[in-house]
């Protein structure tokens, strides 16, 4: 077999670890909520708020919520059966991720340079980051909710990748051969993967916020899964964070691409369809940390942002690559639109 | 106090100093401290429409621009106004495509044309937008400089009266005396280094009051370059946008078609297009030459890839303005960069060298003609225009494609089927007639304009194709002459040269602004404070009592663990008993 082929095959075992891994972390979400309900029905007696409260407290480091049983770490009754499926969901993710970065090292090796230079290579190097964030802020805290939504969108990316972004593994012509598309495109990738995880984040933060409002579709039993997340401000403050380094990298990307730009194409801006769409990202994501600070704004507001954001960053990946015709048309897709 | 609060611009949430002015106001006794939207300073609140002519209309304008409102409708706005020129063809970078649908769309393409849609980056309501932006900017962020400037000046805020009710919190007792706890916890919160403390602290002593004795205090914020990064990275912004008019204004470039063998000098008349800025001065050009010695190309032969570029190299001698010589190689990703000026290797091709003689035998043309790439087999596509030499004769047009590894098929038709001269072949058509060549009008030379001419046919009526290879020489249809193609085929490159002087600049403000941001996200900017005071135990020996509160702006994850480490840093706590030692967290 050849390694292109290999690599392939471990990009489908990577997938078929994950997709247990979700169908692990969704038991895991709907045990946590009945935890959480019978641990809503203890909280009239004192031991349990005291319990609660020490636990409840360090989860999303310090900021908390004050309700006890809010947070992840409630005293849980079917504790020893939701162990179980967090701890396979845990462990089969990890799976995932080391067979994916084996399918990634194995697409350099066949392809002879760094494998991220087309979609195909991009989706599978973006889902890895995004896991990897997932496992290590896990590593700090119990982030595991978030599992069955990151897990969920990584196996959907690796999935549309194999199907319809795949391209044959080979060089790369010469406008790419340089070390920016190692810097360039590989900080562009880990912002992808991050804005991944605070785009979950931020979701989950305004389901949350819409079902204790009051918001009347969310009141439905099937979404009392929510019950058993962090509170919205919680959520907020971690998307936050996640957006906040995410920035940083995707400023970096710009500077990094106009600087490379300017070696390969003879300026540093020109407005191509690919910097039209990183510039919209660059703005939306800065207007968000804008309205985290403006009165009114705060809030289910600023977690639109990143909603919107996110959605640019996925057409900035996609719809930019396949529909416009720029300079960095380097998807490696043949399109007749 | 509550003036300390410094600028803030209108409509600003901040926690953090609202957080100071309600622990400083002794409200913040029961405990308010930290809680958002208490409504202090003067800078605070809804903005009241003004009574009052139009000086206060031009305040209330002001204030309403500079506010933190309007900058982020101005933000959603520039990020709404860019997305047409992505979807539109814009003119600086595919006119061609503006003018296609101009005509496939008149009606509409007009209206999109006047109100600026291919030209978005430079329209009128794209800049208004970024102006205004920057406007407001400046408005926001020299005032907020000054407040820092000052606030750079002030000390920690005072302990609080109540720590109940802080993000974080802490508790000991210890056996050192308060007035020892206080100066270890003060010594490691300003850190090991004198100049450079992590937290400017201040100890303090209070009279006894709401029922405790007297007590040793500390008092410690950090953080302050938090704020300093956030107004470096506006103010780079600023710079950013500046340096790139400059070099708006400064920059010139030109392109020109060189061949093997053949140079170019850098002055205005030896490129074939020169664009400049309005501020440029032709002796901004440097008086340089280059000659080009060889042009190679690689092209990957696997299956996978095949005919995909791998390399171009334009192997170069620069000839500097004070007559020393050095070779160069310039290639994709790699410009040359002579005295400031950078030169890049934009495209490459075959440049034949075609001799045609007219019936008389004459050489009426004679030279290289550059043929353009229209595909990846490099079939190229070339015009010759030969003037009429013998007094009588038509002008002739020789308009065709080079191909440099040719496949011929039964049918005669030709096709090229690797980018490498393997197999060169020109295939030529034969127009005769008056090409206009006396009339003095430039005119492009990759093109010929055939509607007044005559073509040459073969028997058949179809237009007569020539095949000619290297060193062949062809007899032209109708008696027109011959045509003769050189042994070799010279390559050419098309270079781009380009002088932008603020490219330093430009980049310098974006690194500024890129550090000033990662600054401000990641410092973070927190207060400790220390009380002590003596305390009798149950047992009746005298110990010390030590509490601990933090407060952060904004979510700040390692709060705690900032208040854990100045309570580790409490002298004589080892043989306290474990469960003195408490740590808390609570919700706002
Ligand atoms: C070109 C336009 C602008 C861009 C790209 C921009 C970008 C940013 C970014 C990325 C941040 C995040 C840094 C941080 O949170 O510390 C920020 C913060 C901030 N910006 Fe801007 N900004 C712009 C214009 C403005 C304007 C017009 C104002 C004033 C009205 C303003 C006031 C602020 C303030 C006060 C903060 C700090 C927020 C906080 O306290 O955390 N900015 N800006």
């Amino acid at each position: 077999m050849e390694i292109a082929e290999l690599s392939v095959l471990l990009v489908w075992a990577s997938a078929t670890a994950l997709t247990i891994a979700l169908a692990a972390f969704a038991i895991d979400l709907g045990r946590r909520t009945e935890a959480r309900v019978e641990a809503r029905a203890g909280a009239r007696t004192p031991a349990a708020v005291a319990a609660g409260a020490g636990g409840a407290g360090r989860v999303a480091g310090g900021s908390a919520s004050a309700s006890p049983a809010a947070g992840p770490d409630v005293p849980d009754v079917p504790s020893s059966a939701r162990r179980r499926a967090a701890g396979i969901a845990m462990s089969t993710t990890w799976l995932g991720t080391a067979l994916l970065l084996a399918a990634i090292v194995l697409r350099g090796v066949a392809a002879g340079r760094t494998p991220w230079a087309n979609m195909y290579e991009f989706t599978l190097v973006g889902s890895f980051v995004a896991l990897v964030v997932f496992l290590v802020l896990n590593l700090r805290r119990d982030l595991k909710f978030l599992g069955a939504f990151v897990i969920g969108l990584t196996v959907l990316f690796l999935v549309l990748g194999v199907n319809v972004f795949y391209v044959a593994a080979t060089g790369v012509q010469p406008a790419l051969q340089n070390y920016w598309l190692v810097i360039h495109v590989g900080v562009a990738i880990t912002a992808t993967g991050i804005f991944t995880v605070s785009f979950v984040t931020s979701v989950l933060q305004l389901l949350r916020d819409s079902r204790d409002t009051g918001g009347t579709s969310l009141q439905r039993p099937g979404f009392r899964w929510l019950d058993g997340l962090p509170t919205p401000k919680t959520l907020e403050g971690l998307s936050f964070r996640l957006n906040a380094v995410a920035f940083v990298l995707w400023t970096f990307t710009i500077i990094g691409g106009a600087i490379w730009a300017e070696d390969a194409w003879g300026r540093y801006w020109g407005w191509d369809p690919k910097e039209v769409w990183s510039f919209v990202i660059w703005v939306i994501y800065a207007a968000y940390l804008h309205a985290r600070t403006t009165r009114g704004w705060d809030g289910r507001r600023a977690a639109w942002f990143v909603v919107v954001g996110y959605a640019c960053v996925l057409f900035n990946f996609t719809g930019v690559n396949l529909i416009f015709n720029g300079l960095h048309s380097y998807a490696g897709i043949e399109t007749e639109l | 106090m509550s003036e300390r609060t410094g600028y803030r611009p209108e409509g600003i949430n901040d926690a953090f100093t609202e957080g100071r002015t309600g622990s400083e106001a002794d409200a913040g006794a029961d405990g308010t401290a930290g809680v958002t939207g208490s409504t202090t300073g003067p800078s605070s609140g809804r903005p009241e429409l003004p009574a009052l002519g139009w000086k206060g209309t031009l305040r209330w304008t002001w204030r309403q621009l500079t506010s933190m409102r309007v900058a982020l409708m101005l933000l959603m706005l520039l990020a709404v106004a860019a997305v047409p020129g992505s979807v539109l063809p814009q003119r600086n970078q595919d006119p061609a495509a503006v003018l296609e649908y101009l005509g496939d769309h008149p009606t509409l393409g007009e209206w999109l044309d006047r109100l600026g849609f291919f030209d978005v980056y430079s329209s009128a309501w794209f800049s208004a937008i970024y102006l205004l932006l920057f406007v407001s900017l400046v408005g926001c962020i020299i005032p907020r400089a000054a407040a820092h400037a000052r606030a750079l000046r002030h000390r920690p805020p005072r302990t609080p009266a109540r720590f109940g009710r802080f993000p974080a919190t802490a508790s000991t007792t210890t056996d050192a005396s308060p007035h020892e706890v206080a100066e270890a916890v003060e010594a490691h919160l300003r850190g090991p280094l004198r100049r450079l403390p992590t937290f400017r602290v201040d100890t303090g002593s209070e009279e006894p009051r709401l029922g405790r004795p007297a007590t040793r205090t500390v008092a410690a914020e950090r953080g302050y370059l938090r704020e300093t990064g956030n107004l470096v990275f506006h103010l780079a912004l600023v710079g950013l946008l500046v340096s790139v008019a400059l070099g708006q204004l400064l920059h010139y470039r030109g392109q020109a078609i060189v061949t093997e063998g053949r140079g170019f000098a850098n002055a205005v008349v030896d490129y074939d297009t020169f664009e400049n800025g309005a501020w440029f001065r032709p002796s901004s050009l440097s008086p340089f030459s280059m000659t080009l010695d060889s042009f190679t190309s690689e092209f990957a032969s696997d299956t996978v890839a095949f005919a995909q570029a791998r390399d171009f190299t334009a192997a170069v001698t620069v000839t500097e303005p004070g007559g020393g010589t050095h070779e160069e190689t310039i290639k994709v990703n790699h410009p040359l960069v002579v005295d400031g000026a950078k030169i890049y290797l934009q495209g490459n091709g075959f440049a034949p060298d075609i001799t045609v003689r007219d019936a008389e035998g004459e050489v009426a043309f004679g030279g290289r003609v550059p043929f353009l790439p229209e595909d990846t087999m490099y079939t190229s596509r070339g015009v010759v225009k030969v003037p009429d030499v013998s007094p009588g004769l038509d002008q002739v047009g020789l308009i065709g494609y080079f191909l440099p590894t040719a496949v011929v098929e039964a049918d005669g038709s030709a096709r090229s089927v690797f980018p490498q001269p393997q197999n060169p072949l020109l295939v030529l058509e034969v127009y005769r007639g008056d090409l206009g060549l006396d009339e003095g009008v430039p005119q492009n030379v990759y093109r010929l304009d055939t509607a007044n001419l005559t073509a040459s046919v073969d028997e058949d009526g179809a237009t007569a194709k020539l095949l000619v290879r290297p060193g062949e020489t062809v007899e032209l249809p109708d008696g027109l002459g011959t045509v003769t193609l050189g042994e070799e085929v010279p390559r050419y490159v098309a270079l781009d040269l380009r002088h932008d002087p603020s490219l330093g600049w430009v980049l310098g403000f974006s690194l500024a602004a890129l550090t000033g941001l990662a600054v401000s996200l990641f410092t973070p900017r927190r207060r400790v404070w220390v009380r002590t005071w003596e305390t009798v135990d149950d047992d009746g020996t005298t110990r010390t009592r030590v509490e601990l509160a933090g407060l952060a702006r904004g979510d700040d994850a390692g709060l705690q663990q900032e208040v854990d480490k100045a309570l580790a840093a409490v002298p004589g706590t080892t043989d306290a008993p474990a469960a003195d030692r408490t740590t808390t967290t609570t919700e706002d």
